[in-house]
């Protein structure tokens, strides 16, 4: 493939065809049976114009350095439509949400349950109250472990996950399991870290009641093949919860084509502010598990001895929301989907393939994970000779950032049998040219570190 | 370069002359480069001494330090898989190397640190890493100020 051909020259990487790229593809619950549109050919991403919206990419830092920045799987920047809706409903319509029937609180209830149904439409949820604001991803995870596990794990049980889990989809499970006696398994992986598709049997036996897997590895950019996950947990009777955390910002998510039982991602990997995130669980689940937070808006009727719940998804929703947040999320959805879904995973997946041919090109250099076509745009490597701490500090003394360390990950880094790795992950944002200062600054580190 | 000839034919520098070259080159930036650049030529840890008994714990690189004493004088050896921690290696050999366990004990290190500006350009996990390296220096010291005394 000639990655340098169609990348550095993206804008005019031929073959495909401009189509209308504002069309924000409904879905209506129900209306979009997989498989009936053949989908319009993929529109390229117009790189440069994305990078015009984010006001941190067009100013220098304050080292004076252009900031390359490849660190958007720790958290990614924000538009300017995500900052502007935020700005706008603090400054337009702010007051407290579902509290009193003020112009205020009407505006801000309507605004924070938009946010709600562009999340819906955003993963395929079928209903509005599947979706629940929480915290964020590691929040969403805790609620399920500390709910629906509470209730439904016994002693005996497995848990069955993998060792790609960020340890926010790995901690809750350990803490569930030493609460109730339930054993944890890891389903077994190929060389390449992939799910060994062929062993899922091992930890998805009849004894286990929940499968917890990510969509996507923030080490080594792996998309395990969620819908058959899912279909095999359904089989032996468990339930699935999937941690979307990096997956979202790098291809489509839908829940009901995986079929899921519970799926949990957070808004600032996606574009969108801290603080915020969401939990899609299925209906039937969510009416049958109890809730978790108790105080304000999670409750139907308060005796002064005992109270009765609220419907989903306030349910699950106890206190006063991160009201600012849900709108930015809401907008950080809404600016995804406006970009296409076929042009951003194109552009992820060539990002992807040139990023792992370019790192070839660095002796020493071992980049961990599957192949390039089985990855999202994301790559944790080692360089032989050289500490991640100080690639990552000569790397970052030229404006490029990335991350270094186990990122939440020790058993996997465990396995890897390094206790440190360098991650380089892109977003909409990047352009092959940033891999290609990548390069550059690896090939000069090692000229500094004197192994070159 | 300022380093005058003689601090270059020794690998240990003193804090003087440590101090002198900080004020010549002014900038973290060029102080930071020279620290490496100190640090990389620092004596290599025979390999035998690499072990688990030496390593220091709470860096996010591997460290590994050893401590003896000569002429009533602490023999400080060190070694780190990352260049930035060899750098701050030299500082610690700068402080406390060839000193008596009784001058090493007696170091205001935070002084030093503040003065040599580490304290401000550090990031957190760095200093908790240097003073796990100057805790092992100073609690072997104290050991052998004990073992001077007996
Ligand atoms: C795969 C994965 N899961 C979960 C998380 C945790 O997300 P947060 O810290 O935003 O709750 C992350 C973030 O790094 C992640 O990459």
């Amino acid at each position: 493939m000639n990655h340098d051909a169609t990348l550095t020259t993206s804008q005019a990487s031929g073959g495909r065809q401009p189509s209308e790229s504002n069309s924000r593809t409904p879905h209506a619950p129900g209306a979009d049976a997989p498989g009936s549109p053949t989908p319009p050919p993929p529109t390229p991403l117009d790189v440069d114009a994305i990078r015009a919206q984010f006001p941190i990419l067009c100013k220098p830092l304050p080292n004076g350095k252009t900031l390359t920045y490849l660190d958007s799987g720790a958290t990614a920047q924000k538009p300017t439509v995500v900052l502007d809706a935020m700005r706008d409903c603090f400054e337009t319509y702010y007051s407290n949400v579902h509290r009193g029937k003020s112009t205020l609180g009407r505006l801000v209830t309507k605004a924070v349950e938009a946010s709600r149904e562009d999340c819906r439409r955003f993963l395929n949820a079928a209903d509005v109250s599947e979706i629940l604001f929480t915290a964020g991803t590691t929040a969403g995870l805790n609620l399920v472990a500390q709910t629906w596990g509470r209730a439904n794990i016994c002693e005996g049980d497995v848990i069955a996950t993998t060792v790609l889990e960020h340890h926010a989809n790995l901690v809750p499970w350990q803490m569930l399991a030493k609460e109730t006696g339930a054993e944890l398994r890891f389903l077994p992986l190929t060389d390449d870290g992939r799910v060994d598709m062929d062993r899922v049997d091992e930890a998805l036996t009849d004894r286990c009641k929940l499968l917890a897997i990510t969509a996507c590895s923030n080490v080594l950019g792996t998309l395990p093949d969620v819908k058959a996950l899912c279909d095999a947990a359904r089989a032996v009777g468990a339930v699935s919860v999937v941690d979307a955390a990096q997956f979202v910002p790098h291809r489509r998510t839908d829940v009901r084509a995986w079929g899921c039982d519970f799926l949990v991602f957070g808004a600032h990997k996606l574009y969108g502010p801290t603080g915020v995130g969401v939990l899609y669980g299925k209906r039937e689940l969510l009416d049958a598990m109890p809730p978790w937070q108790g105080g304000g808006n999670m409750i139907s009727r308060v005796f002064a001895d005992r109270s009765e719940w609220a419907e989903p998804p306030a349910k699950f929703e106890a206190g006063t929301p991160p009201i600012g947040e849900i709108v930015g999320l809401g907008a950080a959805v809404r600016w995804v989907e406006d970009l296409g879904w076929e042009a951003l995973e194109a552009h992820d997946r060539e990002l992807a393939a040139y990023l792992l041919e370019r790192l070839e090109e660095v002796p020493g250099l071992t980049v961990y994970g599957p192949a390039a076509n089985e990855r999202a745009a994301l790559a944790s490597f080692t360089v032989d000779g050289a500490a991640a701490e100080d690639l990552n500090f000569l790397l970052d003394k030229r404006g490029i950032a990335v991350r270094h360390g186990h990122h939440c990950t020790m058993p996997l880094h465990d396995l890897l049998g390094v206790p440190a790795t360098t991650r380089a992950s892109l977003g909409v944002y990047n352009r092959a040219a940033d891999v290609d200062e990548l390069i550059e600054a690896l090939l000069a580190a090692r000229i500094r570190l004197r192994l070159a | 370069m300022s380093a005058s000839p003689d601090t270059a034919a020794s690998p240990v520098m003193t804090l003087d002359e440590l101090r002198e070259e900080f004020e010549f080159l002014g900038n973290w930036e060029d102080q930071c480069e020279f620290l490496i650049d100190v640090g990389m030529d620092l004596p290599k840890l025979p390999a035998e001494d690499k072990n688990e008994q030496t390593r220091v714990h709470g860096c996010q690189s591997l460290v590994w330090l050893t401590v003896d004493e000569a002429d009533g004088r602490l023999k400080i050896s060190a070694e780190s898989d990352a260049m930035i921690v060899n750098g701050l290696i030299a500082v610690l050999l700068a402080t406390f190397d060839r000193q008596t366990p009784e001058d090493a004990l007696a170091v205001d290190v935070e002084e030093v640190f503040s003065s040599l500006g580490l304290d401000e350009h550090l990031s957190s996990a760095r200093k908790s890493g240097l003073s796990g390296m100057v805790q092992r220096i100073r609690g072997e010291a104290a050991r052998l100020r004990v073992e001077d005394a007996e």
